[in-house]
């Protein structure tokens, strides 16, 4: 049986994002673990996360699971979400600057203060709620996901690709930036799919049927 | 193409049952919670939120238990708030799939508490949940106060001040309830939304007074609130969510539908 380790490094929501795994799987074991020998022996990998990258990267350090997560998001289907997106880039301004895995050049900074939509509205810090996804690239992640869906996001800060091609998807606020990510079999997202009712289960499904490859268009 | 104005359903939960009190009497019955969950997510819900107003200590898991397979079933956003009072709580409701929890009367008591459940969970999970009451007589300036104890007692702290005081603690989103308004189904208290959503950057959700659609789009075209919150309009289905949400897109208002 194919099997999937969402990786419990104590910083987020794992029961949701293994119930809803649990909802799409069809044959594969969703395994919620903190043990590098488990997560080495799964075929895929979920990286979720939500709070601070400096804590994140600081558990993950203390739970010795950075070279667990390199190894695997070199040799198959690995999908980071939210907290778990932001820390495979290089570095994030939040608290002064916190190096991250580098596993995708780039790196992570905050939302302007002050930002207006083009109606002159104020926005909120978070960005938080449903926003249009819109696909830059073809994947197999998006098989079957209109374009311009809406995901639920809830974040502060965002990822910037120091190149063009690994942004798979963008979301306006107000200004695009990029809220998906694609970097060989690494796919990674800033919204909840867990959260993102039939798109992201749809999301969620895909990525357990994927390879980890992309096809040439 | 942007951000959408959300609809919250809200849900208060007894002992595991859903119940909805006018102005905190007169409970009636309206169902039982994943039912009503899985409901309001079908009809194209943004978030759902449970009130506990379980008295009974004893009966706390209750509500934890209903978390885990409301979450389980429904994939959209769960705030819990009610008698959330330790990080132990917080601990219990996220481990339970909630994403956010709301606190109150807690914050009231101990302002540090949010700081420390920001500080151990991050904001974007924890909502402050303020109740306001128009303290300003006819003719003066507008003026509000935070109350606790479903109303009853006024604090002496000042509704804006209180709410930005919140945000600097960490709060990620304010859920604000004119206490003039619960319950009456006369529309929410757009002054107070407006004086709050403006003074805070974290969104505001408006709660507190709704009777019919047009009062959810006041609460975002006037109230300028990033979310409206709604009862009993939903739960006896005088309108559907989705009726809620195409009467806010008839008013020029994005929503997700």
């Amino acid at each position: 049986m194919a099997s999937v380790a969402v990786i419990d490094y104590g910083m987020g929501n794992l029961h949701s994002i293994s119930k809803a795994l649990e909802h799409v799987a069809q044959g594969s074991e969703i395994i919620i673990t903190s043990n590098p020998d488990k997560i080495i022996q799964a075929d895929r990998i979920v990286f979720p996360g939500v709070g601070a990258i400096k804590d994140c990267m600081l558990a993950l350090e203390e739970q010795s699971l950075i070279e667990v997560l390199k190894k695997t998001a070199e040799d198959r289907p690995f999908l980071g979400i939210c907290l778990g997106m932001q820390a495979l880039l290089e570095e994030s301004d939040e608290g002064n600057s916190v190096s991250c895995l580098g596993l995708i050049p780039g790196k992570v900074v905050h939302f302007e203060r002050g930002l207006v939509s083009p109606e002159g509205e104020k926005l909120k810090i978070p960005h938080m709620g449903w926003n249009n996804v819109h696909q830059t690239i073809q994947h197999p992640l998006w098989k079957g996901i209109p374009q311009e869906a809406r995901f639920y996001f809830v974040h502060s800060y965002y990822a910037v690709p120091e190149c063009a091609e690994n942004s798979a998807a963008t979301a306006d606020y107000p200004e695009p930036f990029s809220c998906a990510l694609s970097h060989k079999n690494i796919f990674a997202v800033q919204f909840h799919p867990e959260k993102s009712q039939t798109a992201g289960l749809q999301l969620l499904e895909n990525f357990l049927g994927w390879n980890g490859a992309i096809p040439n268009n | 193409m942007a951000l959408a104005k959300r609809i919250i359903p809200c849900l208060d939960v007894d002992n595991g049952r859903v119940v909805k009190g006018v102005k905190f009497v007169n409970i009636r019955d309206a169902g039982d919670p994943v039912e009503v969950a899985r409901r309001y997510d079908f009809e194209g819900a943004d978030e759902i939120t449970f009130l506990d107003i379980t008295a009974s200590s004893d009966n706390r898991d209750t509500i934890v238990h209903m978390v885990e397979q409301v979450a389980g079933e429904v994939f959209i956003p769960l705030t819990v708030g009610g008698g959330i009072r330790k990080l132990e709580d917080i601990r219990r409701m996220l481990n339970a799939g909630a994403d956010k929890v709301g606190i109150n009367t807690a914050a009231v008591f101990n302002p540090e508490f949010v700081k420390e459940a920001a500080d151990r969970f991050g904001s974007q999970c924890i909502v402050v949940a303020i109740d306001a009451k128009q303290v300003s007589e006819p003719g003066e300036p507008l003026k509000w106060e935070i109350f606790t104890h479903g109303g009853r007692k006024p604090t002496g702290l000042d509704a804006i001040e209180w709410a930005q005081k919140m945000v600097s603690y960490g709060a990620g989103e304010i859920l604000l309830t004119s206490m003039d308004r619960y319950g009456t189904r006369e529309g929410f208290d757009l002054p107070l939304t407006r004086a709050i959503s403006e003074a805070v950057d974290v969104p505001v959700i408006a709660s507190g007074g709704v009777g019919n659609l047009d009062h959810l789009s006041a609460g975002v075209l006037e109230g300028k609130a990033d979310a409206v919150l709604a009862a009993s309009i939903f739960h006896f289905a005088e309108y559907t969510v989705g009726e809620a949400k195409q009467a806010m897109r008839d008013r020029g208002i994005e929503v997700r539908l």
